[in-house]
């Protein structure tokens, strides 16, 4: 499909039409709590190792720069606030999402776009089962859900790669870092980290499911549906967060 | 006049320019049995995926039972497609679901309890002939054992209609006559009302000349004579998108038109 504005109009409207469908078959029964845990399982406890060791090198990284930085205004001191506040608020909650969309949303457009081109789906719908609430609502609650606790995974490591990097390589002093680092913080981050990663998890499973459920043209279409799901996603994570830090930062 | 179970009025379907069902009407009754032929690409399978409400017509309307399924919203739909079952020209089972799972997909989605969805699996599974292999997953399976647990799988809430997508396509004379007999079975002796869909005209004359009678304690199958027609069958012969033909297989057999002899030939 050629890229026009007509186009990706559509897109918009057809992918907050399934979002609105999700958002009200949530609410009727049946209502799939197996399906919700154990995609909770494989968004969660899956991606747990990936998004421990992008917050570990993540913050490593931020503190090497950071320290570099602030040591030319003899600043070098601050290195743990300004790590912490660019994990908690920017990193943290960006790069886990693009992690997710990578891992999870590929992985639904695929298993989504394969259920269709093998016509599962309309066997689904023949057995009398709703495909958006057996299928789709599971997957946007457990990924909603999970990213903000991954979030917070990842934040962590972040201080804690920043700590490891900071006592060992930069002989600076832990506890210094870390009372930094806490002091940098406010009561306004916590919201903003997480209403961060609760808006990029909808987006990551709600472009899914919508990459996977246009699939059309057999196996290369699923191939395509997935690239587009996480493309698209991933482009939609970098927009939103501009959004929102605007939004947050007015109200802090 | 008694209300026909399934009836389709001036159904239009177009695949972008192209008109693939193009004003097709009949109506099939309770207990009976339409086999629905023609070439490939003449519409069959669409029909049935209208019947199913899975697609809407461009123009026309289908009653199902007394219900417009073509203006039904598809969350009003799950209440009318749980009283039909279809099998699916490709089986499309639940390939991360092992047979068990794929047969007591409705009954569980219904919510009955797991002692009696069991015993309705194995008696569903027993049926077609298939209760060994119950643990295996599909991808584990051969064609035709799919195309019989999908069979299982619509039949397990016994649906009072039951739409078949060549379910003998591309299987072996043995496989494929077992299914036969299956439907047979099922219009026979459960009165189930059908459409089938086929290019194969051997299983189409199989349908429309055999019929099912309870033998002391298991089911005999007989071929009805040279001019009865006690099978419940009648044909639907389908052409670019248009029916030409309607009525019993005896005078389908007589047919002069040059079309319909060469596809029986």
């Amino acid at each position: 499909m050629p890229f026009t504005p007509r186009t990706a109009v559509k897109e918009v409207q057809d992918i907050t039409l399934l979002a609105v469908r999700a958002f009200f078959s949530a609410f009727r029964r049946p209502y799939y709590m197996r399906d919700i845990l154990a995609q909770m399982d494989l968004v969660g406890v899956g991606s747990l190792l990936v998004v421990l060791l992008t917050g570990f090198f993540t913050g490593a990284v931020l503190t090497f720069q950071s320290a570099n930085s602030l040591s030319r205004f003899g600043a070098t001191g601050l290195t743990g606030r300004l790590v912490a506040i660019s994990l908690v608020r920017e990193l943290g909650p960006v790069l886990t999402a693009l992690m997710i969309a990578g891992r999870v949303g590929s992985g639904i457009a695929s298993e989504l776009g394969s259920m269709l081109v093998t016509e599962q789906v309309n066997a689904m719908r023949a057995l009398g089962t709703d495909p958006v609430k057996k299928l789709v609502v599971p997957r946007i609650l457990a990924t909603t859900t999970m990213l903000p606790v991954l979030t917070i995974a990842a934040d962590a490591m972040g201080v804690l790669g920043g700590l490891v990097v900071a006592r060992y390589l930069l002989q600076l002093s832990p506890a210094s870092y870390l009372n930094n680092a806490w002091d940098g913080l406010v009561y306004m981050d916590l919201f903003g980290g997480l209403l961060k990663p609760l808006v990029f998890g909808a987006t990551v499973a709600i472009v899914g499911c919508h990459c996977g459920l246009r699939t059309h043209g057999g196996t290369q279409g699923v191939g395509r549906s997935t690239t587009q799901a996480v493309v698209t996603a991933s482009i939609l994570i970098i927009v939103f967060n501009l959004f929102l830090t605007k939004i947050i930062l007015q109200y802090t | 006049m008694i209300d026909p179970v399934i009836e389709v009025k001036n159904v239009v379907k177009f695949y972008g320019d192209n008109a693939v069902l193009d004003g097709v009407s009949f109506r099939v009754f309770r207990g009976e049995t339409k086999i629905i032929i023609g070439a490939s690409g003449s519409g069959k399978s669409t029909l049935l995926k209208l019947i199913m409400a899975l697609e809407k017509p461009d123009e026309g309307k289908i009653f199902v039972q007394g219900r417009d399924v073509t203006s039904l919203r598809e969350r009003d739909l799950p209440e009318i497609r749980q009283r039909m079952g279809m099998v699916f020209q490709e089986s499309a089972l639940f390939d991360s679901l092992t047979v068990r799972e794929n047969v007591a997909y409705r009954l569980y989605e219904l919510g009955a309890d797991a002692a009696d969805i069991e015993e309705r699996v194995l008696e569903t599974l027993g049926f077609v002939g298939l209760a060994d292999a119950i643990d295996k997953y599909p991808a584990e399976l051969s064609g035709g054992m799919k195309r019989r647990v999908a069979l299982a799988r619509a039949l397990i809430s016994e649906p009072e209609i039951m739409l078949y997508d060549e379910p003998t396509a591309g299987l072996d004379p043995v496989t494929s006559r077992r299914i036969n007999e299956l439907i047979i079975a099922l219009r026979d002796l459960k009165n189930v009302t059908g459409v089938f869909v086929t290019h194969r005209m051997r299983d189409a004359f199989t349908l429309a000349t055999q019929y099912a009678i309870n033998g002391s304690g298991n089911v005999r199958f007989r071929r009805e004579g040279e001019d009865l027609c006690i099978a419940n069958t009648r044909f639907v012969m389908l052409r670019d998108g248009k029916i030409i033909f309607e009525g019993p297989d005896e005078i389908l057999r007589r047919s002069e038109d040059a079309y319909i002899k060469r596809f029986l030939a």
